[in-house]
């Protein structure tokens, strides 16, 4: 069964060569018949499918349109064209600590969150002290979180995300942040997760973790799908280019 | 109406994540300052103090046909200033949760009607201000009073559907927000807040001024507060019609701009 189908999918952004942001500048330009943009596609005519329980592995160099397909696929962008279908719900973790205020504390940062992604209160509630413990930061809970480190939001991030069973959960370069402890703890929770039942996409630059963890892989390069298909394949002929 | 159960659904889906919100912003505004609530409570009748003071000294409120001013003057301040808080508060909630919009999908209209709501919010504290002024003055309570939540929830909805219109032009020009607040202190003007319309002797440009009020939308909110919580009579049903209406139109027009825009408002953020 499909998870996740991604259909024709290319994604314009408009680089406003002189941004006009204000109105006088807006007409100005326009009577001039000056109001171009730079036109510029991130991806294009991408289409792949994911299925049900995949581990799919997403890679490229910087730029190559890796993030903003996670993003196409969570509905923050809505595609210029192509179509995207997902089924069920989907936690994305596209940067660990989206959301978060920086001026609210631990606990009520993680009720916010929480709710963020559509959890209910009261859910939140019975798995609190879950999310405390997996996160490691129980003498913190009342601190404002602008006296964190990026390492300890991401812990928190991570720890409601991952909190529900998700259907589908979505990973961008979350698993860089934190030190080698953190992110094995992560990985089997996606390992985890994954044994019951969500699928998983994953981005990293770390072509180790790519091979450790996915069975399918999909290989960007500049927006277009360069290579689909299994772990080694796909890596292999990206290690070879790329030479590592 | 499909377009409206839908936002149904998604605001029964996500009415935790707007009472979070608005928990949010009270906690951070109340939680600093050491006077907290009362703030909003002294701000206001401050204000009033100040105001009533200089206009009863240059004018005669008696005589232009306005029995309690000072309970008069302060609906109008905070009723007004509830319509501008709102509005404006809500034009920047969109632009200033781009760092949340870039990075997950909640829809977009939650973050001005949660402005809007806060501001109500604070507006409901405020109106200990009007209760100070009520006792202080011997203002009569009558029982009339209840009414005067039908032209608080419409202008409630009018200035969620004036904020979701801002806020979407304030995604694709900033400048609206000066231009905004231009606006509304001229508004401010033809609200009749510190004067009585009605009551002014009749001269053409008088009549004139009356005629061009009566297009205030707020003029009306207010008015219709007044009627019932001041003067104790019914709501006319010019006043039911006019609230009611502006507020649905108000909305549903905001609705549509903003459902309109809303995909592209991530890429110009
Ligand atoms: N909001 C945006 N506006 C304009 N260009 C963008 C925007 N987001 C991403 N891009 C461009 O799209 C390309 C792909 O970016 P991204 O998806 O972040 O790449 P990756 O995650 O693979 O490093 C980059 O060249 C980036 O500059
Ligand atoms: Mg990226």
């Amino acid at each position: 069964m499909n998870m996740i189908e991604i259909e024709n999918v290319s994604m314009r952004f408009n680089l406003a060569r002189e941004k006009s942001e204000s109105l006088k500048e807006y007409f100005l330009q326009m009577v001039q018949g000056k109001l171009h943009f730079d036109e510029f596609y991130a991806l294009r005519n991408v289409t792949f499918n994911v299925e049900k329980g995949d581990f799919f592995g997403l890679i490229g160099l910087n730029g190559s349109g890796k993030s903003t397909l996670l993003k196409v696929i969570s509905g923050v962008y809505k595609p210029t064209e192509g179509t995207t279908r997902v089924k069920g719900t989907i936690a994305p973790l596209i940067e660990l600590g989206a959301g978060f205020d920086m001026d609210l504390t631990a606990r009520e940062n993680i009720y916010l969150n929480g709710t963020v992604l559509g959890l209910t209160p009261k859910y939140i509630q019975e798995k609190f002290d879950e999310i405390v413990e997996f996160s490691e930061l129980k003498d913190f809970l009342d601190v404002p979180l602008k006296n964190y480190s990026s390492g300890m939001i991401a812990r928190i991030g991570f720890a409601i995300a991952t909190i529900t069973q998700p259907d589908v959960l979505i990973a961008d370069e979350i698993l860089s942040v934190g030190d080698f402890l953190f992110q094995e703890k992560c990985e089997k929770r996606m390992q985890h997760l994954r044994e019951n039942g969500t699928t998983m996409i994953l981005v990293s630059h770390s072509i180790q973790q790519i091979e450790r963890n996915c069975n399918k892989v999909a290989w960007l390069e500049k927006g277009r799908l360069k290579m689909v298909g299994d772990t080694k394949t796909v890596c292999d002929a990206y290690k070879q280019i790329h030479q590592e | 109406m499909k377009l409206f159960k839908a936002y149904c659904q998604d605001f029964f889906r996500y009415r935790y994540l707007l009472y979070n919100l608005v928990g949010r912003d009270f906690k951070l505004k109340y939680r600093r300052s050491v006077l907290g609530v009362i703030w909003s409570v002294l701000n206001p009748l401050l204000m009033n103090v100040v105001m009533v003071i200089v206009f009863s000294t240059i004018m005669d409120m008696r005589s232009a046909g306005i029995k309690n001013f000072s309970v008069y003057l302060i609906i109008g301040q905070l009723l007004f200033s509830f319509f501008n808080e709102a509005t404006s508060v809500a034009m920047g909630s969109v632009l200033s949760s781009a760092p949340l919009l870039r990075k997950v999908y909640i829809p977009k209209y939650i973050f001005p009607l949660e402005k809007v709501t806060f501001s109500l919010v604070n507006c409901l504290f405020s109106f200990i201000a009007l209760i100070i002024v009520m006792v202080v003055t011997r203002a009569p309570l009558h029982l009339t009073v209840i009414l005067a939540l039908y032209p608080l929830m419409t202008l409630f909805v009018f200035s969620l559907g004036i904020g979701l219109i801002l806020a979407t032009l304030a995604v694709f020009f900033r400048d609206i927000m000066h231009l905004w607040n231009v606006f509304t202190t001229a508004l401010m003007y033809f609200s009749a807040i510190f004067y009585d319309p009605m009551g002014l002797q009749t001269s053409p440009s008088v009549l004139f001024l009356q005629k061009f009020i009566s297009f205030n939308p707020v003029y009306w909110y207010i008015t219709a507060f007044r009627g019932v919580v001041l003067d104790g009579r019914l709501l006319t049903s010019a006043e039911i019609l006019v609230c009611g209406i502006c507020g649905i139109v108000a909305l549903i027009v905001g609705l549509l701009v903003f459902r309109k825009y809303q995909d592209k408002f991530v890429l110009h953020m």
